[in-house]
């Protein structure tokens, strides 16, 4: 199987969670997003990993999920905690940072 | 001890007066400021006597002392030390100096006794007296510029003392921007000597100059620019023209200031300067005849100001002003020892005539103009004994000290011959001005009929204002601090004031005996070591010409006091018929030949309208609003264009970056 097709998945996988980072107001479905364009480049990294035929592209995947999981962890605390602030769970409304 | 310890005593000591008075003042009760003054310049004086009697002990060859308390900067091409030069000229002005100072302490120990800035008073004459003394004993060009700089600093200081007084103020400021540009003038002369000869020090630069720095013949342009731009220093600080304007006007502040500074010593630091630079100036001849002309200017036009002048003070200071012509025009010349002479008796019997003014303006509870004067002769008889003396003197009739030594100086430039012959002239008749208008002063305030300030001390009460009064614009005032205090001082009742003007008055009698011609020599003979080196000094006078000037002398002092007899007393109206049938001439006189205006109309409005330009149009429109206001706008603009990119929105942000990180991967792809 040609690794055109590996990395075609990858972008499209990749494509889709940007767009829903984009497109989504939910923080929670915003995470989501950002989990499967992580995920998306993990399947790209492992893919050139089998095509070269070392580990090096695993070891990073690897990384890349630890990675992740600390984002999420400090993600869902987040979201946890504009909850108890009572505020709106939507990120168009949490702007204070505008200049 | 040696020469140099003495005076470096006597250097030291009114820096302590000052030191001690300025901090603590708080702790000192009654007048014991004025006290701790007058023993400070006291014993300076007495440090000064101890100098000359240690210096006549050394061989006359070997009067020349310095000595260095540390080097400044002593690098390759720059000597500056500390350093003092002790030899007969410095060690005169030392005694002249500290010996008037002394007794003008003395003297405000009384006069100004009610003054709420009393203690303040006497740190700054302390101060001043440090700063003179400090000029005259400067051994090289850096001390010099340091004393120079004080010393107008204390003038401004003292001029401006009453500080309410927005007269007083603005009369001290006007004396220190002159003095300023006398500063500069002896800056930029000091850089004209020291560029050519590579030092600092006096002695050296004499040397140097002597070995032909300058080249060998005369006259050699910088030598001659140097010394111009020295007598620019010596101009400004000495009231000759054009820079004397400041000096009438400095007539604001108190009158013993006035007496001290703006009588006895420091005007005359400019004589002093000519006479210690002599070695300079006699190779440059062009700039010694400019200290000359400007000197007999000076005295002409002084005096033919003073005449038309109504108040007291202001009359004192246009005859100052024509006694340092006399002085500037002697020493430029070659009449040192003369000139210095002047100085010495001048000092005495301005000091004198100003303490009396002072005695005057205190019977009159501040006022100053002659207008307000009459017949204080049995009021004030002390008073009037002391002016009488002063004015004997200063008119140049023999006895007394100004006739011998005014007549010196016009004999020693008669001898010159030449055109010195009109500066003799002139001379001459600025001796009948003088006796003109100072018997003018004597008979308007103590003759005729008595005022009712006199009358009221006649009958022993002495005459107080309900309301003190600025004695030239008439406004309102209080005796509070910045301000007269509320008693007045006459030196009939002041045993501190009496002293000190009967000590003067003793000099003014007498100084003149130390120098008669063909019996005794002592101002000669003692300046002589100073001037070794001098080709003019002392040149030999024909005993005709001595004989026509001391009989000139007298009559035309006589003359001028007949003359002022017949105008103010024996004719009261002729006067004000004079006065309206040369009406020109009489606003020329009283408006001091209109020199504060030309002044006004030259310097002054061009430099307000040049400041008003960079104001209005260079400050506020170029600087404020091009450079300022346009690089406040460009930040201001610059951050409204990112800030407009800061919009909160998350998803906004994370497009923006997909955007970015996209467009660079197309750039490589496209690169590659």
């Amino acid at each position: 199987m040609s690794i055109a097709w590996y990395l075609a998945v990858s972008a499209i996988v990749f494509t889709l969670g940007a767009l829903g980072v984009i497109a989504r107001r939910n923080p929670l479905v915003v995470l989501l997003c950002l989990e499967l364009m992580l995920n998306g480049a993990n399947l790209a990294l492992i893919a050139f990993s089998r095509l070269w035929g070392n580990g090096d592209g695993q070891i990073l995947a690897l990384v890349v999920m630890t990675v992740a999981a600390c984002e999420v962890c400090i993600g869902l605390g987040m979201i946890v905690a504009i909850n108890r602030r009572r505020l709106p769970i939507d990120v168009d409304e949490l702007r204070e940072l505008q200049g | 001890m040696s020469a140099t310890t003495f005076a470096w005593i006597a250097l030291a000591l009114p820096l302590l007066g000052t030191l001690v008075i300025a901090l603590g003042y708080r702790s000192l009760p009654g007048r014991s400021a004025g006290w701790i003054g007058t023993a400070t310049v006291s014993l300076a004086f007495a440090a000064a006597i101890g100098a000359l009697v240690s210096l006549q002990n050394h061989a006359p060859a070997h009067r020349q002392l310095t000595s260095t308390l540390w080097s400044y900067a002593v690098t390759v091409g720059v000597d500056a030390r500390a350093s003092i030069l002790v030899d007969p000229l410095s060690v005169f002005m030392l005694l002249v100096v500290s010996g008037v100072s002394a007794l003008i302490h003395l003297y405000s120990i009384s006069y100004m006794g009610s003054d709420r800035g009393f203690a303040r008073y006497f740190s700054y004459l302390n101060f001043f007296v440090f700063s003179m003394l400090l000029l005259v004993l400067a051994g090289n060009f850096l001390l010099l510029i340091v004393g120079w700089a004080f010393v107008g600093t204390a003038s401004y200081l003292l001029i401006s003392f009453w500080y309410r007084r927005t007269t007083a103020t603005h009369a001290g400021i006007k004396a220190f921007v002159i003095n300023v540009a006398g500063d500069a003038g002896l800056v930029l002369g000091t850089y004209f000597i020291f560029k050519h000869t590579g030092t600092l020090d006096f002695l050296r630069a004499f040397h140097a100059t002597g070995a032909g720095a300058f080249g060998g013949g005369s006259d050699n342009g910088d030598l001659v620019a140097g010394c111009v731009l020295l007598l620019v220093g010596a101009f400004a600080k000495s009231a000759q023209i054009p820079l004397h304007t400041w000096l009438p006007d400095a007539m604001e502040g108190p009158t013993p200031v006035s007496a001290l500074i703006h009588a006895a010593t420091m005007v005359t630091a400019g004589v002093y300067l000519i006479a210690r630079m002599h070695p300079l100036f006699e190779r440059a001849p062009a700039a010694q005849d400019v200290g000359a002309v400007i000197g007999a200017a000076t005295l002409l036009v002084a005096g033919t100001a003073a005449l038309a002048q109504v108040d007291l003070k202001r009359v004192i200071a246009y005859s100052t002003m024509s006694q340092i012509g006399y002085m500037i025009m002697g020493v430029s010349v070659g009449a040192y020892a003369a000139g210095l002479f002047h100085l010495m008796t001048h000092a005495f019997f301005k000091a004198l005539l100003f303490m009396a003014a002072g005695s005057i303006i205190g019977a009159l509870a501040g006022a100053q103009s002659l207008e307000r004067m009459g017949g204080f002769r049995r009021g004030l008889p002390f008073t009037y004994a002391s002016f009488l003396i002063g004015g004997l003197a200063l008119a140049g009739v023999p006895p007394f000290s100004g006739f011998f030594s005014k007549d010196e100086i016009l004999l020693v430039t008669g001898e010159r011959g030449g055109w010195h012959w009109a500066l003799y002239a002139l001379g001459y008749i600025g001796a009948l001005l003088t006796a003109v208008y100072t018997f003018r002063m004597v008979f308007r305030a103590f003759h005729r009929d008595p005022v009712p300030e006199a009358r009221e001390l006649e009958r022993g009460h002495l005459h107080h204002a309900d309301v003190p009064r600025n004695p030239i614009t008439g406004e309102e005032e209080d005796a509070d601090v910045g301000f007269p205090g509320p008693r007045h001082a006459i030196a009939e009742r002041a045993p501190p004031m009496r002293a000190a003007m009967t000590l003067l008055a003793l000099g003014s009698i007498g100084a003149g005996l130390v120098q008669i011609p063909h019996v005794d020599f002592v101002v000669d003979d003692f300046l002589r070591p100073s001037f070794v080196d001098s080709s003019l000094y002392v040149t030999h006078t024909r005993d005709w010409m001595l004989v026509m000037g001391l009989a000139l002398g007298t009559a035309l002092g006589l003359a001028g006091i007949a003359i002022a007899w017949r105008v103010w007393v024996l004719r009261p109206a002729t006067a004000a018929r004079l006065r309206a049938r040369a009406r020109p001439l009489y606003e020329l006189f009283a408006h001091a030949w209109y020199f504060d205006e030309l002044i006004e109309a030259l310097v002054v409005g061009p430099a307000t309208a040049a400041g008003r330009f960079a104001r209005d149009t260079f400050d506020r429109r170029v600087v404020d609003e091009a450079l300022v206001g346009g690089t406040t706008a460009l930040i201001r603009a610059g951050s409204a264009a990112v800030r407009a990119a800061q919009s909160g929105f998350v998803r906004y942000y994370a497009a923006l970056l997909m955007l970015g990180v996209t467009g660079v991967g197309f750039y490589f792809l496209l690169q590659s």
